[in-house]
């Protein structure tokens, strides 16, 4: 590790609001390290092929979501299916080998707390996802397999995620 | 090698691929796979108007953007350079469904007849994009997360509220393709 990927003190003693950051987002990471801009070049490159795949598989197609929620294909049950299998193999072996990230640090993992956001939301959700096809991931990859009318999607999905910070006090959870 | 690669992938290979994202990023920096979040960002970035919840620092969290950035040139690539012209194989059960509205192109992966500048000045075209989008918008942030933050990040470390989630995510979903959607469409 280069002393300087080393993170400055003020940074350190930056309070950071744990509550709000745990309950709504699932980026908690607190790494302790800072490097350059293009370090995230590493996360555009995992992207390009995330979107490669969403693409190559049909996972943006509004035919293929229309299917897995009519009982008419396998295909949708099998991409999550296997994804959460992988996924879980892979996070039982990072834990049981104490794996590392690149960087030597520590991989850490966030428990969620239940709320009743994720049964309503996941409902309202749910909703949009058989509406419009797409979940946030496919949204990006709509867009960049040529469907440019999808920017109003992705536009009126930022805006659905405002007005719910504006509300956010109000709604049961 | 370079026609299998141009033919759909099978479930198995995407879903693997799919599943291996979520050691990728842990690996690459400790992060946490998850996409709706990024929505947040946008709004902490760009119109965080005093609202608490978009008060942090939104800068911590920029892999993201890069993340799904990444995701738009990925889908870009695979439809200018590793597909074929074919049309998109679909139920023939739901090809007929579809006819009674109207809708019958399956040039591409999402049908014309809805997903153009045109038809987002109709009813139900209008409803499908803007009404949609806001409902994924708000409903991800509401639940905390999406099918990457939730079914498959939240699920491969076991949580129980990412498998509630999950099981409201397809409820919608359900409730909307069978029992909403028709409606919408005739619109």
């Amino acid at each position: 590790m280069n002393p300087q990927d080393r993170v400055s003190e003020t940074e350190v003693l930056m309070p950071t609001d744990f509550e709000v950051r745990s309950l709504d987002t699932n980026c908690i990471n607190e790494s302790q390290l800072q490097h350059k801009w293009y370090h995230n070049l590493k996360y555009a490159v995992a992207g390009i092929v995330f979107g490669i795949v969403l693409t190559k598989a049909e996972i943006i197609s509004w035919f293929r979501i229309q299917e897995m929620f009519r009982l008419q294909s396998f295909h949708m049950y099998g991409v999550i299916g296997t994804a959460v299998v992988v996924g879980m193999l892979s996070v039982w072996l990072i834990k049981r080998f104490k794996v590392k990230t690149i960087y030597g640090e520590e991989i850490v993992f966030h428990p969620k707390k239940f709320n009743k956001g994720q049964i309503i939301g996941g409902l309202i959700f749910g909703l949009g996802w058989a509406l419009t096809g797409a979940c946030p991931g496919p949204l990006f990859a709509q867009i960049g397999a040529g469907f440019l009318v999808i920017l109003v999607v992705l536009a009126s999905a930022v805006a659905g995620t405002w007005v719910y910070g504006f509300f956010r006090d109000k709604l049961p959870h | 090698m370079l026609e299998i690669i141009k033919q759909p992938w099978p479930w198995y290979v995407a879903g693997a691929l799919i599943g291996l994202t979520v050691p990728a990023l842990l690996l690459l920096g400790n992060k946490h796979f998850g996409i709706s979040a990024n929505l947040r960002h946008a709004c902490a970035a760009c119109f965080p108007a005093n609202i608490s919840f978009f008060k942090y620092n939104w800068k911590k969290e920029v892999w993201n953007f890069f993340f799904a950035g990444g995701i738009l040139l990925g889908a870009f690539i695979a439809t200018q350079y590793l597909s074929t012209p074919a049309p998109v194989q679909v139920n023939a059960n739901l090809l007929a469904e579809l006819k009674n509205y109207g809708i019958t192109d399956h040039s591409t992966l999402l049908p014309k007849e809805l997903f153009s500048w045109e038809s987002l000045f109709t009813v139900r075209g209008f409803i499908s994009l803007v009404v949609g989008g806001f409902l994924v918008g708000f409903g991800t942030r509401y639940a905390g997360g999406c099918t990457s933050g939730h079914a498959i990040m939240g699920i491969s470390t076991l949580q129980v509220p990412s498998i509630i989630a999950t099981v409201s995510f397809m409820v919608g979903g359900f409730l909307m393709a069978n029992v909403i959607l028709p409606y919408i469409l005739s619109l």
